[in-house]
């Protein structure tokens, strides 16, 4: 009798332990979202990539079609390369475009796909060619004032 | 002069050489109690007896804490978040907190107070009764018999039991933070699921409470084992459990954080 109550509480305790590691998986993280096994590769080349950081997601339209999967610099031309992967039910046109957009004002940085009109798809392995790097205040700034003191200038 | 500097210099010798001889013997202490671990996997109810010691009477105080640190956390949350104009990530900054740190770590404190000074007592005081001597006497094995399914139930009690906490813990936040100050539920949810990876964040916190639930139950076991057979010895081996696990707890903490957060 004393071994059925005790190995209820135990079962109680096993059960709740599970569960609980259940509900952090599945309620908590994000175990449903893009499977790291399925999708295709894609290289966006940057000309900068300001603070965008390896496993922000990619996005168009506000949906998260895909993850960064590497960031390098090729030293030939100097550019960013991004390797995106982007979950396979989500086929974008060749011609798409990327773009490094900022959530929020002080939020995350994260790519952002512009789907293009061509017939074909992307494949693995394809680079997009057409990408819009992102902002950098500095040269926002620079650019600014450049503009500013050019106006002045031509006032006088 | 030379007399105190030349005794000073032995007790630091001394205290060396005790305490590199005592992580000898509890390597060796551990070695044979993972060696005769078959029975208590062969006669699974004196692991089921350890998971009631070690696992259901430590429940109570993992969940009333757990419910604690999180309205604590969501309100301190709220209140630091509301200045910035994102309340709603507090379910973010709850669960990471919750998942990757506090969980383990307060759990982990729990545990070694609540379960393992009660381990090594425990053991303690069959020692020094004689009840380990009367065994071995009779030819049963007090390391399969006894320690061994302690140190499972145990190993086993931990990782539950944070998960638990971490639960209860987000409970807390999203009670004191969506129920009674009125933060979007539907923000508080997509928020913490959007920013809480199962990779990087739960299995990281899973790992850890596996590495401190063999930690402190190692340290209470040995430190049980090793008690000075006496009602004084026992007390110290109880108070030496707790502080030692405690520190053992927050370093490996340290070292495993170090591992998995940083970096990419």
């Amino acid at each position: 009798m004393q071994r059925t109550t005790l190995d209820l509480w135990v079962g109680i305790f096993v059960t709740a332990g599970v569960g609980a590691l259940f509900v952090l998986a599945l309620k908590v993280g994000n175990a449903t979202t893009v499977n790291a096994s399925d999708g295709y590769h894609v290289i966006a080349e940057f000309d900068n990539i300001g603070g965008l950081k390896v496993r922000a997601p990619v996005k168009s339209a506000g949906v998260v079609v895909g993850r960064v999967e590497g960031i390098s610099l090729d030293t030939r031309t100097f550019r960013a390369n991004v390797a995106l992967r982007i979950d396979k039910h989500y086929p974008f046109p060749k011609d798409s475009s990327a773009s490094i957009l900022t959530a929020g004002l002080l939020g995350e940085q994260y790519v952002g796909m512009d789907g293009g009109g061509d017939e074909q798809n992307l494949k693995d392995g394809d680079r997009l060619k057409v990408t819009q790097s992102a902002i950098v205040l500095e040269k926002v700034i620079g650019q600014f004032l450049y503009g500013k003191a050019a106006e002045t200038s031509a006032a006088k | 002069m030379f007399g105190t500097l030349s005794g000073g210099l032995r007790l630091v010798g001394r205290r060396t050489i005790n305490a590199v001889w005592r992580m000898g013997a509890a390597t060796r202490f551990m070695g044979l109690v993972l060696l005769r671990s078959g029975l208590s996997f062969r006669r699974f109810h004196l692991m089921i007896d350890e998971l009631h010691f070690a696992g259901v009477l430590s429940l109570i105080i993992i969940i009333v804490s757990g419910l604690f640190v999180g309205l604590v956390l969501g309100l301190q949350g709220y209140e630091t978040l509301k200045r910035y104009g994102s309340a709603e990530a507090v379910g973010t900054l709850v669960a990471l907190a919750l998942v990757r740190e506090l969980g383990p770590v307060v759990a982990a404190l729990l545990f070694a107070s609540r379960a393992g000074s009660a381990m090594t007592a425990e053991l303690g005081i069959m020692k020094s009764t004689e009840q380990l001597s009367a065994m071995e006497m009779m030819a049963v094995d007090p390391f399969a018999r006894v320690i061994s399914p302690m140190f499972w139930g145990g190993f086993l009690s931990m990782p539950l039991l944070a998960a638990i906490f971490s639960v209860m813990g987000i409970f807390g936040g999203y009670l004191i933070t969506v129920v009674i100050i009125g933060v979007d539920a539907g923000a508080f949810w997509s928020q913490m699921q959007s920013n809480v990876d199962l990779r990087n964040d739960i299995v990281n916190g899973v790992i850890k409470t596996i590495v401190f639930g063999a930690a402190v139950t190692a340290i209470a076991l040995f430190e049980g084992y090793d008690a000075p057979p006496t009602a004084e010895g026992v007390s110290h081996a109880v108070t030496r459990t707790v502080v030692t696990s405690a520190l053992a707890v927050l370093a490996l903490d340290f070292v495993l954080t170090a591992f998995m957060f940083t970096g990419v």
